[in-house]
């Protein structure tokens, strides 16, 4: 929506820029410490990146939405894992049986469909009670979650069917069924928030609700728009990763919100709402897949992972917010 | 005023320049012990610079600053503190959960053995100092429950727990009603008694020339020179502060007078309003004149949707209407105008287009997308119509002036052809210049058919724009006056509840 000017050029390229760093440095360090044969910026590593970027991006992409529009939503990993659960246990029930190779789409809808419904409850809780989306999502996070494990218990829900990891593992050009969602995802939000009324609206009721209400914006159903967005993108996640692995643990998906949110802000989308983009968030979820596959790349282990990940956030807001400060000082003469 | 005495303060040619700036260029000035001096320039001028400077938030890049013939080289705020520089500031930073007394030595509270806080100590302070400032409440009171005007006093008993050498106010009088400033202007003259130099920022000239002894004007950063105020007038003022002179005359003649397009029967609310009952015609301009609280603001909010009234009509064009959303007042015609500007009329980190379109941007739809050409071609209509000066239509609304960003409100809702507009505060911290070409674009507005409704705190303002004037007393209307026959005394006994002579 905001045509970029110089400014706004350099801060929504600080992501890329970022990447190309980080690039760089894993394939120079890798060729000192690396214990794998073949090069870091291999091409096929690569493509692997993006389909292991894909369940948290679809999310994020969701998230960005969400945060732009002033809201926050903790509950995508429970709605995730619910509905992967529906959408692996329903391929289960007798009446699918009978569909063949027709359940497979089924299935997909009624995980879809999952998603949204959740979704739904989130924003109308969101939106007729005036409740802060924070809190009405932490308490939906501990709520759907209860309802995964209330389907199956501890147990794992499983279903294998080879058509539909035939499905998954598909590629065009090496590019595999989940980068392809994740591309698609990116590409109609993309649209969405930068040509659309919606998209629009968005922006304006995350940047300042009461002069949206003011101009005559229908605040409510804009929100709980992106609540039903969010929710079937946290399925739509599902479905990419699970239709080829066949197999759901009741703790699935788990901190799942805290990485999307931790890609968008990375992003460049402000907590506080207004500000964001949907490709600053694919940079986000981008780079943090780098840094965990370049860093393992090298030889550290998970724990030392989070750590830098963790660290990166915090200096990159640092960084933000100074240079945010600059601009300001010079704006006020 | 002794000009005798050593100046209080004293500033030597101080420059400051930041990139591609030059903000402050050779001021110099002095402010003595006991003076009230007014600092004035339009917005942009480096009034906040210089503040800045004088408080040790920025450092000037040449010049030097003198407290009491000492010279001053202040890098943080707290410097400025030490040498007796304090800040009234226009926008409040008090924490309003806490006391009085607590917020007047917030950071520095008196302490005993163990970092316990002294209380007793701390609240016979506070109310010693209260006690000078002559106010009505006490150093346990908690700052939320004061007024605006009250909270205010916190600001300057915070300045008076230091010796204060020099005592700074940056538009003191912005959200203060009438009474309230009577106040303010009594504890600025005790100051003044006192020995404090005092530096008076406002846009405001019936105060500048009711309690300054001099006047210093900047102009694009630049010094323009000092005034002694008995001896200089307003137009001389503003023609130094904007280099050509401003026709503040009475307004224009009155347009042709259409049907009525607004008309309200025994509207109340709560105990907000009650029985208000006027109409607006096409082509003319009505004011509302009161006291803050009179219920001026929660009118238009009823009539806009965004509050439920308890009883009365509104009719548009002689159709009753239930309002029960800005939504629905926008589908009627009826637009606002709102008080702050910042808060409630502008997507700040939008730009001037999107902010114009806004309403309408449903509307403004190829297909699935929404129509760039459209847009534009609406934002530069309104650019052309209103004189909106900005960059392009790609610049943040934010980084325009007061003035701009006014018009970029007034545009949005003159792009959805309104019957009814309702202007409240129509130029609340907006610069000289830009007043008058607010004024005379609403009177054009009149002119050309719309119906006006003006809501404003300034008296001047409200006679140079209205052809009738609501005077509103607590809740109820009054005497609609015509602007014929309205006097500046009738009006301002309407407004504080005498009719024919008595208290009503």
């Amino acid at each position: 929506m905001q045509r970029m000017n110089t400014t706004d050029l350099i801060k929504g390229g600080a992501i890329w820029g970022f990447i190309v760093l980080e690039l760089v440095f894993f394939s120079v360090a890798g060729s000192f410490w690396s214990l794998s044969e073949s090069a870091f910026m291999d091409f096929d590593n690569m493509l692997l990146l993006l389909k292991q970027s894909a369940p948290i991006g679809i999310i994020a992409v969701g998230m960005t939405i969400i945060m732009i529009n002033g809201n926050i939503d903790l509950s995508v990993g429970a709605t995730f894992a619910l509905s992967a659960v529906v959408m692996l246990d329903s391929m289960n029930w007798p009446i699918m049986a009978g569909l063949g190779d027709w359940a497979i789409p089924v299935a997909w809808l009624l995980a879809l469909l999952t998603g949204a419904v959740l979704g739904f409850i989130n924003g109308i809780i969101v939106w007729k009670t005036g409740v802060d989306a924070f809190i009405v999502t932490l308490g939906s996070m501990l709520g759907f979650r209860g309802l995964v494990f209330m389907y199956n218990g501890e147990n794992p829900t499983f279903h294998l069917n080879w058509t539909m990891v035939d499905i998954a593992e598909w590629d065009a050009l090496g590019v595999e069924t989940p980068a392809l969602v994740l591309i698609a995802v990116v590409v109609v939000a993309w649209l969405i928030m930068t040509r659309t009324v919606h998209g629009r609206n968005a922006y304006a009721i995350g940047n300042n609700r009461e002069a949206a209400v003011n101009a005559g914006l229908r605040v409510g159903p804009h929100m709980l728009i992106n609540f039903v967005i969010i929710g079937t993108l946290a399925a739509l996640s599902a479905v990419a990763f699970y239709s080829a692995s066949g197999s759901v643990n009741p703790n699935d998906g788990m901190l799942f919100e805290l990485w999307a949110i931790t890609a968008v802000v990375l992003g460049g989308t402000k907590l506080t709402g207004g500000s964001g983009s949907i490709i600053g968030t694919f940079g986000g979820v981008i780079a943090i897949q780098l840094l965990r596959k370049g860093l393992g790349h090298i030889g550290a282990d998970t724990e030392t992972v989070n750590l830098v990940i963790g660290s990166i956030l915090i200096a990159v807001l640092f960084l933000d917010r100074q240079l945010n400060r600059k601009g300001q000082e010079e704006l006020k003469v | 005023m002794n000009t005798d005495r050593k100046p209080a303060l004293r500033l030597e040619n101080i420059v400051k320049t930041f990139p591609g700036v030059r903000a402050l260029d050779d001021v110099s000035f002095e402010v003595f012990p006991g003076e009230v001096h007014a600092l004035m320039g339009e917005n942009g001028a480096g009034k906040s610079t210089l503040m800045k400077v004088l408080g040790g938030i920025h450092q000037p890049d040449e010049g030097r600053i003198f407290v009491e013939e000492a010279e001053a080289v202040m890098t943080t705020p707290l410097h400025a503190k030490a040498r007796g520089v304090m800040f009234i500031h226009q926008e409040l930073s008090l924490a309003e959960e806490l006391s009085v007394a607590e917020n007047v030595y917030l950071g520095e509270l008196p302490r005993k053995s163990l970092g316990r806080v002294d209380w007793a100590t701390l609240y016979a302070n506070t109310d010693e100092i209260l006690k000078r400032l002559k106010v009505g409440f006490t150093a346990r009171t908690r700052v939320g429950d004061l007024s605006i005007a009250n909270q205010q006093m916190v600001e300057i008993a915070r300045a008076l727990t230091v010796d204060a050498k020099v005592v700074i106010f940056d538009e003191p009088t912005a959200s203060l009603t009438d009474a309230e400033k009577v106040v303010l202007f009594e504890v600025i003259a005790g100051l003044q008694a006192e020995g404090v130099g005092i530096v008076y920022i406002s846009h405001r000239m019936e105060e500048i020339f009711k309690i300054t002894d001099r006047i210093s004007v900047l102009r694009d950063g630049e010094y323009r020179g000092t005034l002694v105020t008995s001896e200089t007038n307003e137009d001389e003022i503003t023609q130094m502060m904007i280099g050509r002179s401003l026709d503040l005359s009475r307004r224009t003649a009155r347009g042709e007078v259409g049907k009525t397009a607004l008309r309200v029967e025994g509207l109340s609310c709560g105990s907000l309003f009650q029985d208000i009952s006027f109409d607006v015609r096409q082509g003319e301009v009505v004011g509302f004149y009161g006291l803050v609280g009179a219920g001026r603001t929660e009118i238009a909010e009823t009539l806009f949707g965004l509050r439920t009234p308890s009883a009365g009509k509104i009719f548009l064009k002689d159709e009753e209407l239930r309002i029960h959303s800005p939504i629905e007042a926008i589908r009627h015609g009826i637009s606002l105008v709102p008080e702050s500007r910042k808060e409630q009329g502008l997507v700040l980190g939008m730009n001037c287009r999107d902010n114009i379109t806004l309403p309408q941007v449903s509307d403004l739809v190829a297909g699935p997308f929404v129509s760039d050409g459209a847009e534009v071609a609406i934002f530069d209509q309104y650019r052309d119509r209103l004189e909106i000066k900005t960059p392009s239509w790609r610049s943040a609304v934010g980084n325009l002036s007061g003035g701009n960003q006014q018009k970029i409100v007034i545009g949005k809702w003159l792009a959805m052809r309104p019957e009814v507009l309702i202007v409240d505060e129509p130029t609340r911290g907006i610069d000289v210049g830009s007043k008058s070409e607010i004024h005379n674009l609403l009177r054009d507005l009149a002119a050309r058919g719309f119906a006006v409704i003006v809501i404003s705190s300034e008296m001047p303002e409200v006679l140079h724009v209205s052809d009738r004037i609501v005077a509103m007393y607590q809740g109820r209307v009054m005497r609609i006056f015509d602007a014929e026959e309205v006097t500046e005394d009738s009006l301002i006994q309407a407004i504080s509840g005498i009719e024919n002579g008595k208290v009503a």
